[in-house]
């Protein structure tokens, strides 16, 4: 049994521009824990410092979001295509200039989209 | 001129030049632009904003597009009312509506994300653009698109109200029904744009085009005579515009144009599509996508992308979120027509609703200075009402038919235990 998985642009710079693998993975955890192996450099990038798949990466299987169909507890059935999308996906290419020249980036607090700040004014 | 910005990471913070990309290669989290303030403040002055145009355009040093960009459609610089008869109805005493039902070109708030994405279209070099929609967004892209002599591929849910379908099309534009609902047009989208080099305004263009929402903001606050509200309702589809009109309160407060407020931001949701009006009920910080069931199709959206950044926007500010069903949005959208002469559609009924429902709670205050913010026209949804009216049968051209009918209606009021005709 096996899956055909359809990654998104945004993996690219991490996948050597695999656009579509197969996985014989049973489920959801199983799936990921195989992309990571096939693509160990994307693993850094698809989990937060919990180790906790990143929360904007949107997990579909044939046209429905897995979340619908059980989430981890789905098994996946032959022919199943899964589809990974980031929640707005999209983009040309990877970038990692900046026009600010001179200026490091810098972590932000959680509310600095909201502010748009180089230093938080929220109050928070 | 405008001002210098560029993309960043909202949740990492990296650093992207101007380009058409959404998502963060690093974290795979959406990106924002970053205005430069500094290089704002010299051409962002109460002084030079009003020798402006009486369109959005007025603002233009805080949109990201390119240095001397020339707007081709006054999008924006909507009226700001006040609502007094229906604070009245629903135990307000400073209530004021924020009209987007007279946005041009196209009647709806997403004329205004629209004209700034459309810029960054043609400063990337598409000569075709599209996007995912329920409907006022396909309108304003396809509007907007042929006035710039752009091609465009429109993608909607098969259902979408008619009226939404005509007005898109009437431009030109290539209208590619999805049979499925906004989830899975914005998902097929994300794949297109991947694959094509296409503007997709609310894809890979979504930086950009969700600053436009920002103007909402400038106009409140300079219609307010340079003040914050202390309250703000506004409708939640994506979320995006919720938090766009946080951003542009704090823009004006870094900028000495305002003073410093805590404005209190409130988020509408219908019942049948409710999943950041849920999380912020709960406490979440993450979004459990819905399947949308309601007639606010245009606030149909189950997985919403701006979803966690909208509900920790609310309650960082000490708002809070609601939902209403079906048959209180249809009530609201005749309620707001009946007090205020305006016309919304569904969306404005589930903002007019929620609103007369936080007063009832307690939520909001009556004597605080509130703006609800209506965002599209009635006359887009007009099903909604079907069957609300009945239509009378015709009368002759005499006045004595007239006074018939006027005796009749009399009669009919006095029955029902109304009031009387002078």
């Amino acid at each position: 049994m096996s899956v055909r998985v359809l990654l998104p642009n945004a993996f690219q710079k991490h996948t050597n521009g695999t656009r579509e693998i197969r996985s014989e993975a049973g489920n959801l955890p199983q799936l990921i824990t195989d992309i990571e192996t096939q693509f160990p450099a994307l693993k850094s990038h698809l989990r937060d410092d919990q180790g906790q798949v990143r929360r904007f990466i949107n997990f579909y299987v044939n046209e429905e979001d897995i979340r619908f169909l059980g989430n981890e507890k789905y098994a996946f059935q032959e022919g199943d295509e899964v589809l990974v999308i980031p929640s707005i996906a999209g983009g040309c290419c990877a970038h990692g200039g900046t026009r600010f020249s001179g200026v490091k980036p810098r972590g932000l607090c959680a509310c600095c989209s909201y502010c748009g700040q180089e230093e938080c004014i929220c109050g928070d | 001129m405008a001002a210098a910005y560029e993309l960043r990471c909202r949740e990492c913070g990296k650093r992207f030049d101007n380009a058409p990309l959404s998502i963060c290669d690093e974290c795979f989290s959406p990106l924002e632009v970053k205005c430069d303030l500094d290089a704002a403040k010299r051409a962002f002055t109460r002084e030079k904003i009003a020798a402006g145009p009486t369109s959005m355009w007025r603002y233009q040093a805080l949109l990201p597009v390119p240095d001397g960009y020339k707007p081709t459609t006054p999008a924006g610089w909507t009226p700001l009312l006040r609502a007094p008869r229906l604070a009245d109805r629903i135990g307000a005493k400073n209530l004021w509506i924020k009209n987007d039902a007279v946005c041009l070109p196209t009647l709806s708030f997403k004329d205004r994300v629209v004209a700034v994405a459309l810029a960054n279209a043609q400063t990337f070099g598409f000569d075709t653009v599209g996007c995912s929609s329920t409907g006022n967004l396909a309108n304003a892209v396809a509007a907007q698109a042929a006035r710039l002599g752009l091609k465009t591929y429109i993608l909607v849910p098969a259902d979408l109200e008619p009226a939404k379908i005509l007005n898109t099309q009437v431009y030109g534009a290539t209208l590619v029904r999805i049979d499925g609902n906004y989830d899975h047009v914005n998902r097929l989208c994300s794949q297109i744009a991947d694959r094509y080099n296409w503007g997709f305004v609310n894809v890979n263009l979504r930086p950009y085009y969700a600053e436009g929402s920002k103007t909402v903001g400038f106009e409140i606050a300079e219609q307010l005579g340079w003040r914050l509200p202390d309250n703000v309702v506004v409708p939640m589809a994506g979320g995006s515009l919720i938090t766009k009109i946080r951003k542009a309160f704090k823009e004006l407060i870094e900028l000495g144009l305002v003073e410093e407020k805590e404005v209190r931001f409130f988020g509408a949701q219908a019942t049948g599509c409710s999943p950041i009006a849920v999380a912020v009920k709960t406490g979440a910080d993450s979004i459990e996508p819905q399947r949308p069931r309601t007639i606010a199709r245009s606030l149909a959206i189950g997985n919403p992308a701006d979803g966690v950044y909208a509900a920790r926007a609310i309650r960082d500010s000490g708002g809070w979120a609601e939902d209403v069903s079906d048959v209180e949005i249809v009530s609201a959208i005749q309620e707001l027509a009946e007090t205020e002469g305006v016309f919304t559609e569904t969306a404005g009924g589930v903002t007019t609703a929620v609103t007369a429902r936080l007063y009832a709670h307690g939520r909001i205050q009556p004597e605080e200075l509130t703006v609800s913010c209506i965002t599209g026209n009635g006359l887009k949804t007009t099903d909604a009402l079907h069957g609300a009216y009945e239509q009378e049968a015709a009368i002759r051209p005499r006045l004595t038919d007239f006074e018939t009918y006027l005796e009749d209606r009399s009669e009919e009021r006095e029955l029902v235990g109304g009031s009387s005709v002078r």
